[in-house]
């Protein structure tokens, strides 16, 4: 078409929208694709959000109606074995008072198509229901602008942000980031389990909007490097399970058998009871780390979000740093507009920004994260078995002697090759790996 | 030549759910649609248009996020839309909903002289397929229904001819203009706008009529002007399964207990077939 913008933004979540409300406040003309029938259709996390982050984009977002579920007021963590498991959880009065929204639970088409919206509002275009399938260069080989699926589809703008996600077939096609391999990649599946909002309260013993988030590790991912996660919505339950894709290959185990399996387990078939599967979607989680992000921006783009391979494994974040990542590259994107350089060089605020901030701080710290989990595969096996086994054996009241049920643990953990000085090393190295 | 098409958001229904207590539908979380029998009529009126250098107007009746319905025809390269939208016109049966529309389309013809009326052939939430024929009789325009083909038009002579579907065939009629036609799916296929036309129709400014603006009267409009009562709504009873006659076991008995069991039903199939039996034997 005609028409030219400042801005081309690929993609309607968190890191798209946050990005065109910034630059659209600002003034600057911009456009957004998605290729969903609105923005949120086809967008999918766990999903829990951040209000500082998107505080940072709209500091209004309560009064402007954002679409909470529940406010989180517990965490808990669980390792299970088969058939029993550990808990440990945390609950604040400061997150029901004080710090209410530091996290929440939300809906992502309700609350991604309010989101695109508030952009909206703010004048940004949003064009949904089509696709990016190509890019347009100019004469020095730069990014300028996009190609559209639709008749007369091309659009030409300064710059281009790209914030389509992990899963793109543009990167694919044009090669701005390459293709994440299959060990740097999670693939998530999650059940949306409908249960009244009553029920909800009762089970997870809160109040009404106030919600729990669950992180499940153990024996249920089947010895693969993966993590299940249960949260609160408003009148369902997001109960998700994923594991590392180069492990599903190499176990030829399938997402949908963990899940089944997962909804039999006495810790969760209690809450789960009754309720009714409303949908079932999966999704694929950038798990590589630091040393997979790809280089973040170059003549007239920029990469945010998932489609930057930014998300945080240990703490389940991946939301808020496309949040903060879209509101990087938009204010790096003003400054490079003010001085008429749309080049690597005059978005290298973007860089600096990511670099000084929590984003690529958090990543770096945990870079050997990752690799730690995926060579210690026992933690989702022979360990999560033999902490259950040795819970059981010091519960069960039959008259042995409590010095001969410690010994007969011992005993456990040596057959299981799991040594006090095995075990010592483990957590020494996972600490390592975060510190 | 000018053409307007009458549309109407509905829930997208493959997923309509209803409150076994209350009996009523559940609306939240089940996605607005604009109706798919419209979405062909105001394609159909957008070709029409091209093709006699026309324009169409597009019109809906509904609440505020109607406008939504009525973006998606703009795409489709309606010129404007109109949205009819007031408290007073809450609660309308078909009889209420026609008199509305057709006020707002005698208010579009007075500034502007409205040769054609395209409207779906039903709307798939209440399945009626009575608003546009009602439009019709209101104002005095020909009707052609179920249309599955504009065969010719004459803006000279003011003639149409169209194909429409009967029961067991279709029949080609011709008439005078002003008509409305209502559409069957097969008039035409909705076009996947370019993006020039979708960027528009995001864009576009939306009037939005309220009862006065269209001269409506307030005891015709709305719940008042609706005698139509729904005394109750209900899920189907579930069918049962068929019957299974094992083959594997015994494949005679099998045959045997179908064969009872299927005449047992159709008993005068079974004369009937006696009969020529009996025929052929002569």
């Amino acid at each position: 078409m005609k028409e030219t913008f400042d801005v081309a933004i690929v993609g309607a979540g968190p890191a798209g929208i946050s990005a065109a409300c910034i630059l659209a406040e600002a003034g600057i003309k911009t456009i957004v694709f998605e290729r969903g029938e609105y923005p949120g259709a086809k967008n999918l996390s766990g999903a829990v959000l951040y209000g500082h982050n998107l505080a940072q984009v709209l500091p209004d977002y309560i009064e402007r109606g954002c679409p909470v579920e529940r406010n989180i007021v517990e965490s808990r963590i669980w390792y299970l074995s088969k058939d029993g498991g550990y808990s440990i959880g945390y609950r604040d009065r400061i997150f029901a008072g004080e710090r209410k929204f530091n996290a929440v639970t939300v809906g992502r088409a309700k609350f991604d198509r309010w989101f695109a919206e508030q952009a909206r509002k703010k004048g940004a275009l949003v064009v949904p229901a089509t696709v990016v399938v190509d890019l347009l260069r100019n004469e020095r080989g730069w990014v300028a602008g996009v190609v559209t699926g639709r008749a007369d589809g091309e659009v030409q703008a300064k710059v281009t942000l790209f914030a389509d996600g992990i899963n793109s077939p543009l990167a694919r096609k044009t090669g701005f980031r390459a293709e994440p391999k299959p060990e740097q990649v999670s693939l998530a599946v999650k059940e949306c389990i409908e249960l009244p909002a009553e029920v909800i309260d009762q089970r997870f013993n809160v109040g009404r909007e106030e919600g729990v988030t669950a992180e499940i590790l153990g024996e249920i991912t089947e010895g693969m490097d993966g993590i299940a996660v249960l949260y609160t919505n408003r009148s369902s339950l997001s109960l998700a399970i994923g594991a590392n894709l180069a492990d599903f290959r190499d176990h030829k185990k399938k997402p949908y058998e963990l899940i089944e399996q997962l909804k039999q387990h006495p810790m969760l078939a209690p809450l789960i009871a009754g309720g009714k599967s409303l949908e079932y979607i999966a999704h694929w989680l950038p798990e590589g780390g630091y040393d997979a992000i790809p280089k973040l921006y170059g003549d007239g783009y920029l990469i945010a979000g998932d489609s930057a391979l930014l998300f945080n494994a240990l703490h389940r974040e991946g939301n808020n740093l496309a949040m903060a990542s879209g509101k990087m590259a938009a204010e790096a994107i003003i400054e490079a507009l003010k001085r008429d350089d749309c080049s690597r060089r005059g978005l290298a605020g973007y860089g600096d920004r990511l670099a000084d901030s929590f984003v690529l701080k958090d990543m770096k710290k945990y870079r050997r994260f990752g690799k730690f989990r995926y060579e210690h595969k026992e933690l989702y096996g022979p360990l999560p078995h033999l902490a259950g086994e040795a819970a059981r054996e010091m519960l069960t009241v039959n008259g042995v002697s409590k010095k001969q049920k410690q010994k007969l643990i011992m005993q456990h953990l040596r057959q299981g090759k799991f040594g006090l000085l095995r075990l010592a090393r483990l957590a020494w190295q996972g600490w390592r790996s975060v510190k | 030549m000018h053409i307007v098409a009458c549309i109407k958001q509905v829930p997208d229904t493959a997923q309509v759910k209803i409150d076994p207590e209350t009996k009523t539908l559940i609306r939240t979380g089940v996605e607005s649609i604009c109706n798919p029998y419209d979405l062909v009529a105001v394609e159909a009126a957008v070709q029409l248009a091209e093709k006699y250098s026309g324009k169409v107007t597009v019109i809906t009746m509904g609440p505020p996020q109607a406008e939504s319905a009525l973006r998606d025809c703009l795409a489709l390269g309606a010129q404007q839309a109109i949205l009819l939208s007031d408290r007073a016109f809450a609660g309308a049966d078909t009889l209420a909903t026609s008199y509305t529309l057709a006020q707002a389309i005698n208010k579009i013809n007075d500034a502007d002289p409205v040769s054609l009326v395209l409207c779906g052939k039903q709307a798939i939430d209440g399945d009626t397929a009575q608003v546009g024929p009602g439009i019709a009789t209101r104002l005095g325009y020909n009707q052609f229904t179920y249309v599955a083909e504009v065969i010719g038009l004459d803006p000279a002579s003011n003639t149409i001819t169209v194909r429409r579907e009967i029961e067991g065939g279709s029949e080609v009629i011709e008439g005078k203009l002003p008509a409305v036609l209502t559409a069957e799916l097969n008039l035409a296929a909705p076009r996947y706008a370019s993006l020039p036309e979708l960027v528009r129709s995001l864009r576009q400014e939306i009037k939005v009529w309220g009862a006065r603006d269209v001269a409506a009267l307030p005891e015709q409009v709305g719940l008042k002007g609706s005698p139509t009562m729904v005394r109750e709504i209900f899920v189907p009873p579930a069918r049962g399964g068929g019957q299974v006659f094992d083959t594997n076991e015994d494949k005679g008995n099998a045959v045997a207990g179908f064969l009872d069991t299927f005449f047992g039903k159709e008993q005068r199939l079974l004369e009937e077939l006696l009969a020529k039996d009996g025929h052929a034997q002569e």
